[in-house]
């Protein structure tokens, strides 16, 4: 029986970008749907309807939402093919912590650099910066932040490069002068098909990130 | 069953994320030094073992430490295979997660806003933290436990905030697991609360009473000083 594979996301998200490179990475076939965030789908508010948020997977019917959730179970249900996680607990547990620490940091951190001002923006891109220090130790001489292969914790951070951009534009200041190596990292991901071909073009999201800041007022 | 000199956990007797490692460890059966930590004077030692949050709980197995409540209880779970708290099903599974997931980042700051906000924005919290208790009940789908006839991950992870909620609502006399509104969440509640493994390792409810109490005060004291 062929499976069914929708996602419906957004795409300058950070977060379908993640169960795009999964899904690529495994070479699964799949459906996917641009939402319109001012007008919801009914099947994106059927298939998520406590957040009512993209992305969302549906597999045969079925939802997952919460993209790292979601990475997870397609790991756990396509497992022949390019695993994402390692196979030894600890290890596990070390990959899940750094993606938890990468959802807790730097989504919020990123947002105050391109949604602030002045004093406030100074004291966010020094936040912001910090954090990516923080990850930059964390691979250490690494190719990647699991060691040889590509897996959850790059899955859960890469998707920010492509805002990198947008950030560096409106906060006028160079990530790659303070996080060289983090840089280096996020392009050796790039020469991945699977990563290249998921993420957004960085244009494209800072013409989204200026609509956004036109519409909140905060130019 | 695994040695107890092999399994430490640094933790704080108030802290509901050391408290759930424990429900974890405890219902597996594994055996584990527990040590403590001064949360005001951080040891080297917690210092050591997490750097990055400098936060308890910290598990340490083999010398090697593990932080994060729920990674840590996940790393226990495929660790300790007897009395599994995560379902096979990928997607039973990735529901179990997704609720663990709902009950710490929607329930919890509503609730904490609920006792130590104040006027309005209390008022928009306790709304909010209600609405989110709900949407928790729904999780359950009509089952005993969110783990189905016995408890489970999501279940160990979110009792606490019964518990809690509980007490902070005596103490600021506001309801939120109400059950007129929210039966299934109520009964969810008793049940898993009787569970053995649960009610014979809480923190003694009198000292966190006052634990609690102290908390809020300080709170709503920096609430009407802004």
């Amino acid at each position: 029986m062929a499976d069914e594979v929708i996602l419906l996301n957004f795409c300058p998200s950070v977060f379908g970008m993640r169960i795009r490179i999964a899904l690529a990475e495994k070479g699964i076939e799949y459906e996917y749907r641009e939402e319109d965030l001012k007008n919801k789908s009914p099947l994106l508010l059927k298939m998520n309807p406590v957040h009512k948020k993209i992305p969302v997977l549906i597999h045969n019917g079925k939802p997952v939402c919460e993209s790292l959730i979601a990475v997870e179970y397609i790991d756990e249900v396509w497992k022949e093919k390019a695993p994402i996680l390692p196979s030894d607990p600890y290890q596990r547990a070390q990959a899940r912590f750094w993606a938890d620490y990468v959802d807790k940091k730097v989504y919020a951190a990123a947002r105050n650099v391109w949604a602030t001002k002045g004093e406030e923006q100074e004291a966010a891109k020094k936040e912001f910066i910090e954090i990516l220090k923080v990850l930059e130790g964390e691979l250490g001489d690494k190719p990647y932040f699991g060691g040889e292969t590509f897996g959850l914790t790059d899955i859960s951070l890469i998707g920010y490069y492509c805002w990198f951009y947008a950030y560096e534009t409106f906060g006028n200041f160079s990530i790659e002068s303070e996080c060289p190596k983090l840089i280096a990292w996020a392009k050796r991901c790039m020469e991945k098909e699977s990563v290249s071909k998921s993420l957004a073009d960085p244009h494209t999201v800072y013409d989204f990130v200026l609509g956004v800041k036109k519409r909140l007022g905060l130019e | 069953m695994a040695g107890g000199d092999g399994v430490k956990l640094l933790g704080y007797w108030a802290s509901p994320f050391a408290l759930r490692v424990e429900w974890a460890l405890k219902l597996k059966g594994v055996e584990y030094e527990y040590l403590e930590q001064d949360l005001q004077n951080k040891s080297p030692l917690l210092l050591q073992y997490n750097p990055v949050h400098k936060k308890i709980p910290v598990l340490v197995h083999d010398g090697k430490p593990l932080a994060e409540s729920l990674v840590i209880i996940e790393y226990i779970d495929e660790t300790w295979k007897q009395f599994p708290l995560l379902p096979q099903d990928p997607h039973e599974k990735a529901k179990a997660r997704f609720w663990a997931k709902f009950a710490d980042e929607k329930c919890v700051p509503a609730i904490l806003g609920t006792f130590t906000k104040v006027g309005e924005e209390k008022r928009k919290a306790a709304n909010e933290a209600r609405e989110n208790l709900k949407t928790l009940e729904s999780g359950l789908e009509g089952k005993r436990f969110f783990g189905g006839e016995t408890i489970g991950f999501v279940d160990i992870a979110a009792a606490w905030l019964g518990c809690w909620t509980r007490i902070a609502g005596e103490i600021v006399d506001v309801k939120l697991i109400d059950e007129e509104t929210m039966p299934e969440l109520c009964a969810w509640l008793e049940n898993v609360l009787e569970a053995p493994i649960i009610k014979d390792c809480m923190p003694p409810q009198d000292k966190l009473l006052e634990h609690i109490k102290g908390g809020i005060h300080k709170m709503l004291m920096a609430a009407a000083s802004t």
